[in-house]
C-alpha cells in the first residue's frame, strides 16, 4: 500500500442502535445498521457508497464524522491540518478522538446531506449560513471573511449579490450549491455526500454532478460518495462499495463492479436498474420478497432468503469479508465459483 | 377508437401572486389497452393533466379553463370536463372505470382502516356486492398483485406492510373495480430499485390480464422506456414532444428532450464521460417566457423563438414536437 495514500481507513465499524421496550425501557434488541465494516479510502479518489434504503449507508457516513458515536472500530483519518512541524499528515483515530481534537478534525472533514431544504437555516443568510463555519473555527472574520463567501459562491457558480439573500429565494439545485459552499468553506481534505443529487430533477441532477467533479479536481478533495442511485454512483465513483442490511457486500473498481460482479446481490441490484431504452429486452432478476429488518436479520448469510444461487452453506454461516485480488472485496462464499451476469455495456 | 383523448386542456390555479398556468393547451390521447408514458420535471404540469382527467383539481384555486376530456365508453362519448366533479356520473367513472394511484402509497392509505376494508369500499360503492362477496373479492385481488398470504394481511394496516407492499395494495385497490383506465402517478419513485423492478413487473403483467390502459407519470426516463408505448414530454405545462417510446428514444427531435437523455447518467456507458446538463432552471410559473417556454435554456435558440411559441405538429410519422428547428 505504498503507492498511494489512503486517507481514511475504516476498521470493524460497528453503530447498533438499542431497541427499547417496556415501562423499563430495558433493552431488548439492537438494530445493526453498521455491522462491521472495513474499507478505505484513498486521496483525491470517490468512493461510491451504494445501497437500499435502511441499508446503513447513511449511518455509515455519519458514524465517520462522527456525528454518530460508534459502538465499536476504528476510523484512522490522515489529518493535514492536524499535522506537527515537518509532518506531511497526523493520523488520528475519529472514533476515539477528544473533543477538541475532534473539533479540529471537522476542518478537514466536511458533509454535504440530502435535503437542501432542511439543511440550511431559513433565518439565516446564505453569507452566513456559508460564512459560518470560518467564524466557529476563527479562521477569518470581517471583511476577510466576506472576501471567502464571495470566492466560495463563485467556486459554486452562484453570484456573490446571492450573500444577502435567503434559503427560500433559491432553487433546490441552487440551495444544494449553498451546501457545498459552507461544506467547502473550510477546505476540507474529505467531503462526504450523503444523496446529494437524489432531490434534485435530472436536468440539474447533471450541473450538480459535473461541478462536483469539477471542484474535486480544483480543490483536490476526496469524497465518500452516498447513494441510491446505481447510474449516478457509476458516473461519479472510482471505487463502488454494495451495502446491504449493515455489511458491505461488495467493493471494489467501479469499472470491475460493473463489469465482473462477485456478489449476487450486486448482480441483482444492476439488473433491477431501468434501462432508458425501449428496446432493451433481457430478462431482469427479480429479487423476490423485501429487505429483511434489520433487528432480526437472517441466518448465516443475510442475503440468503433472496438469493438464488444460496446453497445450504448460506442459511447457516456467515460468509467473510474477503480480498479476491486486485482489490476486490466481497461478502459471499461463492464469490470465485459464481459466475454473475455483468451490466449490459454498449 | 381512443379510450380518452384530451384536447386543448387548460387547466389554471388563481393564487394571491397569479395565475399559474399548470395545463395550458395540452393534447393528448390514451389507447385502450395501451401505456402512456408522461414525463416531466417538478412542476411541469403531468400531475395537474391527471388530476384534471380524474375531475380531481379543487375549485378554487384550480379551473379547466378550456377544453374537452373526451371519453369513450361502449360507443358513447362523454365530455368529462362538462359533468360535475362531485355529481353522480362523474362519481361512477371515478375510482370504477378509471382509477388512479399516487406516489406515496403511505399518505394515499387511511391509516387506521385495514388493507381489506378500503379495498371493500370500492368494491362495495361501484360493484354492489355484498359484504362477504366484496371480502373474498379483495382477497382475490390481494394474491393478483402477489401478497404472500392475501387472508392474513386483508385485514392488516397500512403500517403493518413494507412500502413495496403498501403501493402494490394501491394498485389492489385501483384495479378492484376492473377500470378501463389507470392513472399512475410515479408510482414507484418512493421505492427502492429492486422493489420498483417487482412492482413495474407486477403492473407490465397486470395491465395484460386485466385490459386496462395506463397513464404512467413519472420523471425517470428509464421507467418510461420499460413501460410506455406512446410517450408525452412536458415542459412549463405545454407538451413538446409526443411518439411512440422507440421514436422518442432513437429519433429525439426537441432540444429539452435530448437535453434530459444527454442528463442522465447512464449505466451502459464504460468510459467515465461528463454529462451534459441543461443549463439554468425551469422559469418561475409566474413569469413564463413569452415564445418557446423552453427558450432561455434552449442551447439551439433562435431569434423567433424568443418571441413565438412552437406549435405542435408533425416531425416525422407518428412524431409530433413543438418546435421551430422544424418549421
Amino acid at each position: 500500500m505504498s503507492s498511494y495514500n489512503i486517507l481514511l481507513d475504516v476498521k470493524n465499524l460497528k453503530k447498533y442502535f438499542p431497541v427499547r421496550k417496556g415501562v423499563l425501557r430495558r433493552v431488548v434488541a439492537h438494530v445493526k445498521a453498521v455491522d462491521d465494516i472495513d474499507m478505505y479510502i484513498k486521496e483525491g479518489e470517490t468512493l461510491g457508497l451504494v445501497g437500499e434504503s435502511g441499508c446503513g449507508k447513511t449511518t455509515t457516513g455519519r458514524t465517520i464524522l462522527r456525528l454518530i458515536e460508534p459502538t465499536a472500530g476504528e476510523v484512522r483519518f490522515r489529518s493535514k491540518k492536524l499535522a506537527g512541524q515537518g509532518e506531511e499528515y497526523k493520523e488520528v483515530d475519529v472514533a476515539t478522538a477528544s473533543r477538541k481534537t475532534l473539533k479540529a478534525l471537522r476542518r478537514d472533514m466536511q458533509v454535504i446531506f440530502q435535503d437542501p431544504y432542511s439543511s440550511l437555516n431559513p433565518r439565516m443568510t446564505v453569507g452566513a449560513i456559508v460564512g459560518e463555519p470560518l467564524l466557529v473555527h476563527r479562521v477569518a472574520k470581517g471583511r476577510e471573511r466576506e472576501n471567502r463567501v464571495r470566492e466560495l459562491l463563485g467556486a459554486v457558480g452562484l453570484k456573490p449579490d446571492h450573500m444577502k439573500r435567503y434559503p427560500h429565494e433559491f432553487s433546490g439545485g441552487q440551495r444544494q450549491r449553498i451546501g457545498v459552499a459552507r461544506a467547502l468553506a473550510l477546505d476540507p481534505q474529505l467531503i462526504i455526500a450523503d444523496e446529494p443529487v437524489s432531490a434534485l430533477d435530472v436536468s440539474i441532477q447533471a450541473q450538480v454532478l459535473n461541478m462536483l467533479e469539477d471542484l474535486q479536481e480544483e480543490f483536490s478533495l476526496t469524497y465518500l460518495f452516498i447513494a441510491h442511485d446505481l447510474s449516478v454512483v457509476k458516473h461519479i465513483s472510482d471505487r463502488v462499495a454494495v451495502m446491504y442490511l449493515g455489511k458491505i457486500v461488495e467493493l471494489c473498481k467501479t469499472e470491475e463492479l460493473f463489469t465482473n460482479p462477485k456478489h449476487p446481490y450486486t448482480e441483482a441490484l444492476m439488473s433491477a436498474v431501468p434501462v432508458p431504452d425501449p428496446d432493451y429486452n433481457v430478462e431482469r432478476i427479480l429479487l423476490e420478497g423485501d429487505v429483511p429488518s434489520p433487528v432480526n436479520p437472517p441466518s448465516g448469510c443475510y442475503f440468503h432468503p433472496r438469493c438464488r444461487y444460496a446453497k445450504d452453506t448460506c442459511k447457516t454461516e456467515a460468509p467473510v469479508y474477503r480480498d479476491l485480488g486486485n482489490e476486490h472485496f466481497a461478502t459471499c462464499h461463492f464469490a470465485d465459483s459464481l459466475s454473475l451476469r455483468p451490466v449490459r455495456t454498449g | 377508437m381512443p379510450l380518452i383523448e384530451v384536447r386543448d386542456l387548460k387547466t389554471y390555479f388563481y393564487t394571491e401572486d397569479g395565475v399559474v398556468r399548470a395545463v395550458d393547451g395540452v393534447d393528448f390521447t390514451i389507447e385502450p389497452e395501451k401505456t402512456l408514458g408522461v414525463v416531466g420535471e417538478s412542476g411541469c404540469g403531468k400531475t395537474v393533466a391527471a388530476l384534471s382527467v380524474m375531475g380531481l383539481i379543487q375549485t378554487p384555486p384550480g379551473r379547466i379553463e378550456t377544453g374537452e376530456i373526451l371519453y369513450h365508453r361502449d360507443g358513447k362519448v362523454t365530455d368529462l370536463t362538462g359533468l360535475n366533479p362531485k355529481g353522480r356520473e362523474y362519481r361512477s367513472i371515478r375510482g370504477n372505470e378509471i382509477a388512479m394511484i399516487f406516489q406515496e402509497p403511505m399518505t394515499s392509505l387511511n391509516p387506521v382502516y385495514t388493507i381489506g376494508n378500503q379495498i371493500m369500499e370500492a368494491i362495495i360503492l361501484h360493484q354492489h356486492l355484498k359484504k362477504k362477496e366484496a371480502r373474498k373479492k379483495a382477497i382475490e385481488m390481494l394474491y393478483a398483485v402477489g401478497i404472500p398470504v392475501p387472508e392474513q394481511r386483508v385485514d392488516e394496516y397500512p403500517h403493518q406492510l413494507s412500502g413495496g407492499m403498501r403501493q402494490r395494495a394501491m394498485i389492489a385497490m385501483a384495479l378492484s373495480c376492473n377500470p378501463s383506465l389507470l392513472i399512475a402517478d410515479e408510482p414507484t419513485t418512493a421505492l427502492d430499485v429492486t422493489i420498483e423492478a417487482q412492482v413495474l413487473d407486477l403492473m407490465n403483467g397486470l395491465r395484460e390480464n386485466f385490459n386496462t390502459a395506463i397513464q404512467f407519470i413519472t420523471h425517470d426516463l428509464g421507467v418510461i422506456a420499460q413501460m410506455a408505448d406512446d410517450v408525452v414530454i412536458m415542459y412549463l405545462g405545454k407538451i413538446v414532444e409526443r411518439a411512440t417510446a422507440s421514436e422518442i428514444f432513437h429519433n429525439t427531435k426537441h432540444p429539452y428532450t435530448q437535453g434530459l437523455m444527454n442528463s442522465i447518467p447512464s449505466l451502459a456507458t464504460t468510459k467515465k464521460e461528463r454529462l451534459i446538463p441543461i443549463k439554468g432552471v425551469v422559469p418561475d410559473p409566474f413569469e413564463v417566457p413569452e415564445g418557446c417556454g423552453f427558450e432561455p435554456r434552449c442551447p439551439q435558440a433562435m431569434e423567433i423563438c424568443k418571441t413565438k411559441i412552437p406549435p405542435l405538429k408533425e416531425v416525422a410519422s407518428c412524431h409530433l414536437a413543438a418546435c421551430w428547428l422544424y418549421e
